[in-house]
């Protein structure tokens, strides 16, 4: 048993929903308790969808406690294909049946039967993965399933298109702007002439599954979701896959050119003539993105330095903390995130790029991170932003879990060229905007607040500020004016001085360099 | 068939959307300011409490998860164990004076047996420790709280029948740890009715409101289940008369009547004028007291709710059921002059809400429309095919279907916010009012701009050429 408040990623059966009803005509059939059905609520109060979800429940009951589900769930995924007549139906199950253990594979066979729709057993393990784990799974399942009926039928489509085409694999509803970066990916595709072949699941209909290996070659956009379906496509039909994140401006050049490579391969064959991206991604990056010239401006420059924290899953948090030092000068304190299965990847990736790397899900942990490091901005998710909002540091969400502002109706991909726009954005209005930051500083802040309001020990002997020293002290910006503070009366204290003057004040600064 | 005389009672396939009952905890740690509440179950009802509560979560609230992990459900880990070792982690970090174990669908189903470690535990540690199981196994939404007063209601002290100060309670055997005193509301001296307590949690000005209406009619409070403080309950024994404010608390009155040997008063709910006039005037007739001037006072709120009524009146309203509050809500607007379609509800008591449904009935033939049917255990796909066709002006409903019926062209109040809200009393007819207006009053306001949904649209659900 643990002691928790917050998670970060959410149960398994979550991540199998989110897959399950992004495809279109997919109906999901949870075996759960009264109340498991909350995803619904989510999908249609963040996503403001206008479908009902398609998700069920067949009931667990104090009566299927005591006797079985018996026929109950072969009913209900019978009814439910009458009703919907969906392509597919999932059974989803939850904590509470796994622990029954019921032999639900017995009852998606009995069911299989009867129902004109298919139906598979979602097969995720409640007590070893999360959210993101069972998506990825889950998708994988379907995918799979899929091809070897169309191997069974022989149609399978393995002839390859014959232009440059691409699935996009792991955009899922309840994602982090997902939908906004599949219309940023799609654009970009389309500008250098890839064709999307597919885009599972949001949106994608199984039936057309037995088509995927058409394609040149799998996108991959996010790494928590979508990749063991591409590494299953590789495996099974050798079908090439590209996974860098086209976050930033450096690693969008690093995707496009991995894209070229793999259309490079076929194109010289297929359509007789070299494909070359370089100016594309050059023309792009001067003109179409404002982030390279931004890193540039003068703005940039007092962000020189300034130091960050970024916490989320691994996919963003990696791109941010690439983004912020290598393209903007930020100085990342900590890169963290709660993919505590990718911890390896992660690190690997965010090396060089930051001071100290933070592998946990724990909130309280992160909490006491950004405590002790006191950055000017912070990067993450909903819960680091009610940190800041503690500590009165500012906040960019940048993660999943979020709350129903990050699910905004105006274009905000985080993803391709309209993606660095949006993250510059973010990062700088995220910092106290540099003239006034400097202005600020002249004047002694436009605040009226004491400086004494900030919080002191009281348990020790009180420390005398001379009014001179209180002056100085009011003269320095109020973000930091607590931190140099603390930093002064500890000086103090370990000095044996219980009287501040602006000299204590100065000699700490030189000496603890505030 | 429907008819004047009784409701008539159908049940369906109970496959509807609600709460999960441990949803109570979000706004008993509010109510009970010493409590702290450990939900012991699984990621899932983790997630559900995270996303359900919003913004309170980041408040430090007084509830945590016990999360249970692989260990935990295959008892390679000691159950007593780990409680003891998180319960002894919550007394150093917050000192609660009372920690109330919510029991989940998984502590169900692996038989974890909470209510044989709490007294073990409780006298090892020093903190009493209550057990309610609100499980979505066996309960909806509203009826977690249900479980919980039950469970306070054996840790009430006992009322000592044979001291002169009534007030004076004794130690109750039940409890080892727990020093209660009972909460007197009013000074000693008013009123000369028997001990009377209010069962039901309220946020503490609607309890006052309610309080100070009894006064007027010289009928006293002696106190409240739950009151603020867990040091604060009541005393309970025989001779003591309990009466519920909400329509969803049947097993504390059972637990009040069998177990405390409580003298029950069945009474219609304190929510609309035309039920809180109903509830004192039952509260008055037990104790022998004749009302002064309660239909002036009813006739005066209803004169202030006249620009409201204009809106209401004539309009339809189908409650597709999630709270059990539906039955005193639908009576209540069917007495605005609203026709009410179908009362769906999670669960039907009807002896212990029979004055309530005697009093739908009346209101029924009193404004000279039918009795609407009662849905118990809904199915919400079946309740959408009836809504199709009898398009009601508004659809009383859970979040899960609001955005996709408005989008339909069904107006949607969210049954949530009925939850939430001060709804009890005189004082807050209005702000029953006010929230089912609310999208009514939209229309108004935002006019027909032409862009409500397609009907065609509405009917082509399962086509997919329709959607995208």
């Amino acid at each position: 048993m643990k002691l928790a408040y917050w998670m970060y990623a959410g149960p398994a059966h979550i991540g199998t929903l989110r897959v399950a009803s992004s495809f279109k005509n997919v109906h999901a059939i949870m075996h759960a308790p009264l109340g498991d059905d909350y995803f619904n609520v989510m999908r249609s109060m963040l996503e403001r969808d206008r479908d009902f979800t398609p998700v069920t429940a067949s009931t667990v009951d104090r009566h299927v406690l005591a006797r079985g589900s018996q026929e109950k769930v072969v009913e209900n995924i019978t009814r439910k294909g009458k009703e919907e007549r969906p392509d597919l139906i999932v059974l989803t199950p939850t904590c509470t049946s796994s622990i029954l253990q019921e032999d639900l594979q017995n009852f998606v066979r009995g069911a299989s039967i009867t129902s004109d729709s298919d139906v598979i057993l979602a097969d995720v393990n409640h007590y070893r993965v999360d959210e993101l784990q069972a998506a990825d799974g889950t998708l994988e399942q379907v995918v799979r399933y899929y091809l070897n009926k169309a191997r069974g039928q022989g149609t399978l489509g393995r002839s390859l298109a014959n232009i440059p085409s691409a699935n996009i694999i792991g955009t899922s509803t309840l994602g982090f702007h997902n939908q906004h970066d599949c219309r940023e990916l799609e654009r970009l595709l389309r500008d250098i002439g890839i064709r999307i072949h597919q885009i599972i699941p949001e949106g994608g209909f199984v039936g057309n599954l037995h088509n995927l290996p058409k394609a040149w070659f799998n996108l991959v956009p996010y790494r928590e979701v979508g990749l063991m379906t591409a590494v299953y496509l590789d495996e099974e039909f050798g079908m090439p896959c590209v996974s860098t994140t086209p976050a930033g401006i450096v690693d969008t050049a690093e995707c496009i050119r991995q894209m070229q490579e793999c259309v490079g391969k076929w194109a010289p064959v297929l359509l007789e003539e070299e494909v070359d991206y370089e100016p594309y991604i050059d023309r792009q990056t001067r003109f179409v993105s404002q982030a390279a010239w931004f890193s540039r401006s003068i703005d940039c420059q007092n962000l020189t330095g300034k130091r960050a924290v970024i916490f989320g899953d691994a996919t963003h948090a990696t791109a941010m903390t690439k983004i912020l030092s290598r393209e903007m000068g930020i100085r990342v304190c900590c890169a963290g995130t709660y993919c505590k299965h990718d911890a390896e990847w992660f690190n690997e990736q965010v090396r060089g790029f930051c001071d100290k790397v933070l592998v946990t899900d724990d909130h309280t942990e992160v909490g006491d991170m950004i405590g002790r490091e006191e950055p000017s901005a912070i990067f993450g998710t909903q819960m680091e932003r009610h940190v800041g909002k503690r500590l009165d540091i500012p906040c960019g969400v940048i993660s999943s879990p979020v709350h129903i502002q990050n699910f905004p109706l105006g274009y905000r991909p985080f993803l391709g060229y309209e993606g660095t726009n949006q993250i510059a954005d973010l990062v700088y209005n995220s910092y106290t905007l540099g003239m006034e930051d400097h202005l600020l500083d002249i004047f002694g802040g436009h605040d009226t607040e004491r400086a004494a309001t900030e919080p002191s020990p009281v348990e020790q002997d009180p420390l005398i500020w001379s009014p001179e020293s209180q002056l100085g002290l009011s003269q320095i910006p109020r973000f930091v004016r607590g931190k140099i503070q603390g930093k002064t009366e500890k000086f103090a204290r370990q000095n044996g001085i219980t009287n501040i003057t602006l000299e204590v004040m100065y000699a700490a600064r030189e000496i603890l360099g505030t | 068939m429907k008819g004047f005389e009784t409701p008539t009672f159908e049940c369906e396939t109970g496959n509807y959307h609600t709460f999960c009952p441990i949803s109570c905890v979000a706004w008993l740690y509010q109510k009970i300011e010493d409590s702290f509440f450990l939900v012991v179950g699984t990621k899932t009802c983790g997630y559900f409490l995270q996303n359900a509560l919003g913004v309170m979560i980041f408040a430090e609230p007084r509830y945590a998860m016990a999360e249970l992990e692989e260990g935990d459900i295959s008892a390679q880990l000691n159950d007593y164990g780990e409680l003891k070792r998180l319960c002894l982690q919550i007394m150093t970090n917050r000192d609660p004076g009372v920690i109330v174990w919510i029991g989940t669908c998984t502590t169900e189903v692996i038989k974890m047996d909470l209510e044989g470690m709490a007294p073990e535990l409780e006298s090892e540690i020093g903190v009493p420790i209550v057990v309610a199981r609100a499980n979505g196994l066996d309960y909806a939404f509203t009826q977690g709280e249900d479980t919980v007063l039950a469970a306070m209601a054996h840790r009430c002290v006992e009322r000592d029948l044979g001291s002169a100060d009534e007030r004076q309670p004794v130690r109750s055997p039940l409890s080892k740890t727990e020093y209660s005193k009972p909460a007197t509301v009013l000074p000693a001296g008013e009123g000369t009715n028997p001990p009377l307590v209010l069962f039901g949690s309220l946020p503490s000005m609607v309890a006052s409101q309610l309080n100070l209406e009894l006064k007027r009619q010289s009928v006293r409070v002696w106190g409240w289940l739950p009151a603020r403080s867990y040091t604060a309950l009541p005393s309970l024994g025989a001779g003591v008369y309990v009466c519920g404010v909400n329509p969803f608390l049947s097993r504390t009155a059972t637990a009040l009547m069998r177990r405390r040997k409580c003298r029950l008063i069945g009474a219609p709910f304190p929510i609309g004028p035309d039920g809180t006039r109903a509830w004192i005037e039952k509260i008055c007739s037990v104790f022998g007291i004749r009302t002064k001037g309660l239909r002036e006072r009813e006739r005066h709120v209803w004169e202030g709710l006249k620009d409201y009524l204009d809106l209401v009146r004539g309009k339809s309203v189908f409650f597709m059921g999630d709270n059990l509050l539906e039955v005193s809500l639908a009576r209540f607007l069917i007495r605005c002059g609203m026709i009410v379609y179908e009362i769906g509800i999670p669960y039907m008591d009807k002896r212990y809400q029979a004055a309530e449904l005697a009093l739908l009935r009346d209101t029924c033939r009193d404004m000279c429309v039918l009795v609407p049917r009662i849905v118990e255990k809904p199915d919400n796909y079946d309740q959408i095919q009836r809504m199709r066709e009898l398009r009601p002006d508004l659809a009383i409903t859970g979040m899960a279907n609001a955005n996709p019926l408005e989008a339909r062209g069904i107006d949607t109040k969210w049954s949530v916010e009925l939850t939430f809200a001060q709804i009890h009393g005189f004082t807050n007819a209005r702000g029953v009012l006010r929230l089912v207006t609310r999208s009514l009053r939209r229309n108004d306001l935002v006019g027909d701009l032409g862009w409500a949904a397609n009907p065609a649209e509405a009917e082509g659900d399962n086509d997919p050429l329709t959607q995208r």
